[in-house]
């Protein structure tokens, strides 16, 4: 048993339907109780998809439970596919269903249906939301890909990309940026899957030459498969971030047998010369915390420190499949790898660590509102305003200039940092005043869940406090916060003007 | 209890009004659970804890907006594969859990136990554990059992649950105790210090509220008690009031101005209010109420309306839509239909209303389209595709978490519907 407050992943059965909602003509029929159709509405409200998922929930009782469960399932799919007349279903129990033991692929043999049905078995007491998505999109590819066979003769090489599904951090817009990037290669684009894709494109997979992994998380099982299956490599550098996408051209460009110097020369990403730009200057050295899926966290931590001039002071993942990934990674920046799924580890840390920028989900920009800490999503969980209205992808070299100003602009911006300081005494600049990015909010909140933890009661001395006035008042709660940590574990009962300089050379880096 | 459980005959002659059609198939509603994301608000001292799936916890989390409370009064204990093959013991691990919890939030006075779907198939006997908790962590802390799961209940129904749970440790009321008026159904607070307000200035007293805001404030229950629903989805809550003495004052609901009036007028009545007092005392509240409502009638008058559903509330919304809007409606859904609470509420209907019992979503999707209604009253995962086909919708969601009771709520209500058209005529694109 898993006490949980927060889940950065939901049941596997919903992985299942972020591949379903993406596809085109492909149908779930999901054995489940009635309040599990809460579902839809991460799609239908927080993707703002126009359409329901083409899913088909048996909606099972109490009462049923002691006549025909099995019936309501054999009925239920006979209907669906009656009225969407799909070109392929997937079948399978959600974690009631699963308890009842009625064997949803059994049963819809049964039917003898007129389409391939694939019956996917997600045991939802072990396994969660992204294994459930690689594990359904690989049951489709398998099932639908058919057997090794002489490519078609063309003139251009030609791939495959995997991985996007609905719900997924950017995926809409990371694969237009993908795409355009494969053309100026002179890559065409066999299918795209599963956003996108129909049983029919499935079909086809093995006709390209090889294949663009772009989400590991889901699309790896599907493209190791492939690869043994269809003889097909496939790429290993996600294109996140300058750097990756330099990694990814040359790595296209050797499975292509192409030259990628095109490419390479029309990389028109801005990030590099702004992050040369005297403005950034304020960015040296930001400790920044990285959170999320392994692929986005691992591509966050190289673009930090190497294209942002951050520090990494911490990174991890709630993927515990990838968590060999993530410490290999973290290992680089000589940090600890975070692997947890519990949302109030990760909280702790954030807070022990008083990083000047988080990097995370949903989840972390819940944690580093309440901790009075900048932040900016890179990876699911998604919310409704991670899906912007304009083009925002965050993969190839128009993702990179996002990356720099969605990073960027949560923190203080170069001039005014330098301004705010020289004019702090000016009435605009007053104390209560916050600096423009952070519109209404004051002064960032002192965390209600403190990272020290004293039974002392802190007491500041008068002059003490007025010092404390002095500085800046945007990074006066820091002040505050790390004087006070000081003073609590050396056992000081009152703050001096002393101690507040002590802690401010401790703390100096 | 059964949420389906077919109907035997009527209660009494009320609801020959309009014909109750039972539909059975893939429903498009909450699971119980969802209760939890306004009871965890109302009882500020109190906190949910579900037994249940990741299912479960990313439901509750979904519904609760992900993540609008940093560290919200509500949990879950996931069950995983060890604690159903037996491995784990599953007393020990919902005690080590409890303990967990109770240690790192000391400001809890009242828990609930939640069953969900799974733990009830594997029947785990969550009203045991909770009594041999209380026993443990008395007197610091209560803990409590109800069922929220999806196969016993729909949406709203797990406010029921909950609030009948509490029913049986509500004190009992003292020897001789005078008459009192118990108001049942979670309001929002400035709704319920309206209510208390007006009830105070009639002269009914001693009012008292359930669920209570604060765990320790149990109202006293017995035989002079009488109580009055302010939501028609608690039939196991009266019904528990009922088995300790306490009657019920059947009355329409609170929405509008007719039915504000109605409902208190019934409660005036039980208390030997004069009429002449009760007209003076409501009168102010009422003018107020009817201006506000006119303001929106031009809006809604004479347009058609659907209603999917979602919480029970439906056959009382059609009504205050029909009868103080003029709208005209089509087809009124509803999860369960208790018809001798809504009784009062059927007999206002226009007669010809149909209403439809239970759901089968794609078909009632299809008789929407073909009547194509001005507004379709829906939950969340409808709106959209439904406004992508050219529908106005109003997310029933908001109905039940925005104030909508009594008086000075009426203006707030009858706008929840007016805004979608009014934004589609807004709209240039
Ligand atoms: S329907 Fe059942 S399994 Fe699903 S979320 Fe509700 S209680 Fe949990
Ligand atoms: S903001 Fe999020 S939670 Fe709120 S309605 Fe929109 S999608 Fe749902």
């Amino acid at each position: 048993m898993q006490l949980t407050l927060w889940t950065y992943e939901g049941p596997p059965h919903v992985g299942a339907m972020r591949v379903t909602a993406a596809m085109r003509g492909l149908h779930y029929v999901l054995h489940a109780p009635q309040g599990d159709t809460y579902a839809d509405l991460l799609f239908t409200m927080i993707e703002r998809r126009d359409t329901r998922p083409p899913v088909t929930y048996t909606t099972f009782q109490a009462r049923d439970l002691g006549a025909d469960t099995a019936e309501l399932f054999k009925s239920a799919a006979r209907e669906a596919y009656e009225r969407f007349s799909p070109q392929a279903m997937i079948v399978g129990a959600s974690c009631t269903a699963e308890l009842l033991q009625d064997d949803p692929g059994g049963l819809a043999r049964a039917l003898d249906l007129p389409c391939p049905v694939i019956a996917l078995e997600l045991p939802a007491y072990q396994k969660k939301e992204n294994w459930g998505a690689s594990e359904t999109f690989y049951r489709l590819v398998r099932g639908l890909a058919g057997a090794r066979r002489d490519r078609p003769l063309r003139d251009r090489k030609s791939c495959n990309i995997l991985g996007p599904t609905a719900l997924g951090f950017r995926c809409r817009d990371d694969v237009r940026e993908i795409e355009k990037l494969l053309a100026t290669l002179g890559v065409d684009v066999n299918v795209v899957a599963p956003l996108g894709a129909s049983p029919k494109d499935l079909t086809r997979l093995g006709d390209a030459d090889f294949n663009v992994l772009l989400y590991p998380e889901i699309g790896l099982a599907a493209a190791q498969w492939l690869e043994r299956a269809h003889g097909q490599p496939f790429t290993r550098s996600v294109p996140i971030g300058v750097g990756a996408t330099r990694d990814f051209i040359a790595e296209v460009g050797r499975l292509a047998e192409i030259d990628p110097a095109t490419a390479l020369e029309t990389n028109d990403s801005r990030l590099p010369w702004y992050s040369r730009s005297v403005d950034s200057t304020y960015l040296t050295g930001k400790r920044v915390f990285i959170f999320g899926d392994a692929t986005h966290a691992i591509a966050a931590a190289r673009i930090a420190q190497d294209e942002l001039g951050f520090e990494v002071v911490g990174l991890g993942t709630y993927a515990r499949e990838f968590a060999r990934d993530v410490r290999e990674a973290a290992a680089r920046y000589g940090v600890d790898a975070l692997v947890t799924d519990d949302y109030l580890d990760v909280e702790a840390k954030v807070a022990e660590l008083q990083p000047e920028l988080v990097l995370g989900t949903q989840m972390e920009r819940h944690i580093a509102k309440r901790l009075g800490l900048p932040c900016a999503v890179i990876s699911a969980p998604v919310h409704v305003q991670d899906f912007p209205a304009r083009y925002s992808p965050h993969m190839g070299f128009e993702g990179a200039n996002v990356i720099f100003d969605s990073w960027v602009h949560p923190l203080m911006m170069g001039l005014e940092e330098h301004l705010l300081t020289m004019f702090r005494d000016d009435a605009e600049f007053h104390d209560g005043a916050a600096p423009s990015h952070l519109g209404e909010e004051q002064e960032p909140r002192r965390p209600t869940s403190p990272a020290v933890v004293s039974d002392i009661v802190l007491a500041w001395a008068d002059d003490a406090e007025k010092e404390l006035k002095k500085i800046p008042f945007f990074v006066r709660g820091k002040a505050r916060r790390n004087t006070e940590k000081f003073a609590a574990e050396r056992g000081l009962a009152t703050i001096t003007v002393e101690t507040l300089y002590d802690a401010k050379a401790h703390f100096a880096r | 209890m059964n949420a389906l459980a077919p109907l035997s005959g009527l209660a009494n002659g009320a609801c020959d009004a309009a014909p109750v059609i039972q539909e059975r198939g893939q429903r498009e509603v909450f699971c119980g659970l969802t209760g939890i994301v306004w009871l965890h608000r109302k009882i500020q001292d109190a906190f949910f804890l579900v037994v249940g799936s990741r299912t479960c916890a990313h439901l509750i989390q979904s519904a609760a907006g992900v993540m609008i409370f940093a560290e919200p009064r509500f949990a879950t204990a996931i069950l995983e594969d060890r604690d159903l093959a037996g491995v784990a013991d599953i007393d020990e691990e919902l005690d080590a859990v409890v303990d967990r919890l109770l240690a790192r939030r000391p400001e809890i006075k009242l828990l609930f136990l939640v069953g969900s779907c799974p733990s009830e198939v594997i029947k785990i006997d969550l009203s045991r554990a909770a009594a041999r908790q209380s026993r443990q962590h008395a007197p610091r802390v209560r803990i409590l059992s109800y069922s929220g799961s999806g196969i016993e209940t729909t949406f709203t129904q797990g406010e029921d649950a909950c609030l009948a749970a509490l029913v049986p440790t509500l004190p009992p009321e003292p020897e001789n105790a005078s008459h009192s008026l118990l108001v049942v159904g979670a309001l929002a607070d400035i709704v319920e210090d309206q209510f208390a307000r007006l009830f105070d200035v009639l002269g009914v007293a001693p009012v008292r509220f359930l669920p209570m805001r604060r765990a320790a404030d149990l109202p006293p229950v017995g035989p002079n008690t009488s109580f009055l629903l302010a939501q028609p989805f608690l039939a196991d809550t009266a019904h528990a009031l009922q088995e300790r003495g306490a009657r019920l004052i059947e009355a329409p609901f609170p929405l509008g101005a007719e039915g504000t009036t109605l409902w208190l007028r019934a409660a005036a009545k039980a208390f030997g209010v004069s009429e002449a007092r009760f007209d003076a005392v409501t009168s102010p509240a009422r003018a107020r109420a009817e201006q506000a409502l006119a303001h929106y009638r031009d809006a809604l008058a004479g347009k058609r309306v659907f209603l999917f559903p979602d919480s029970q509330l439906e056959p009382a919304l059609a009504r205050f839509l029909a009868r103080e809007m003029a709208m005209r409606i089509v087809e009124i859904g509803t999860p369960y239909l208790h018809r001798r609470h809504m009784a009062p509420e059927l007999d206002l209907l226009p007669k010809d209303a149909p209403i439809v019992e239970g759901q089968h979503v794609e078909k009632q999707l299809d008789r929407c389209r073909a009547a194509s209604p001005d507004l379709v009253v829906c939950g969340l995962g409808l709106a959209n595709p439904l406004e992508a086909e050219g529908f106005a919708t109003k997310w029933s969601i908001e109905l039940l978490f925005s104030p909508i009771q009594g008086y000075d709520q009426a203006g707030d209500l009858a706008e929840l519907f007016a805004r979608p058209l009014n934004r589609r005529a807004r709209l240039e694109v």
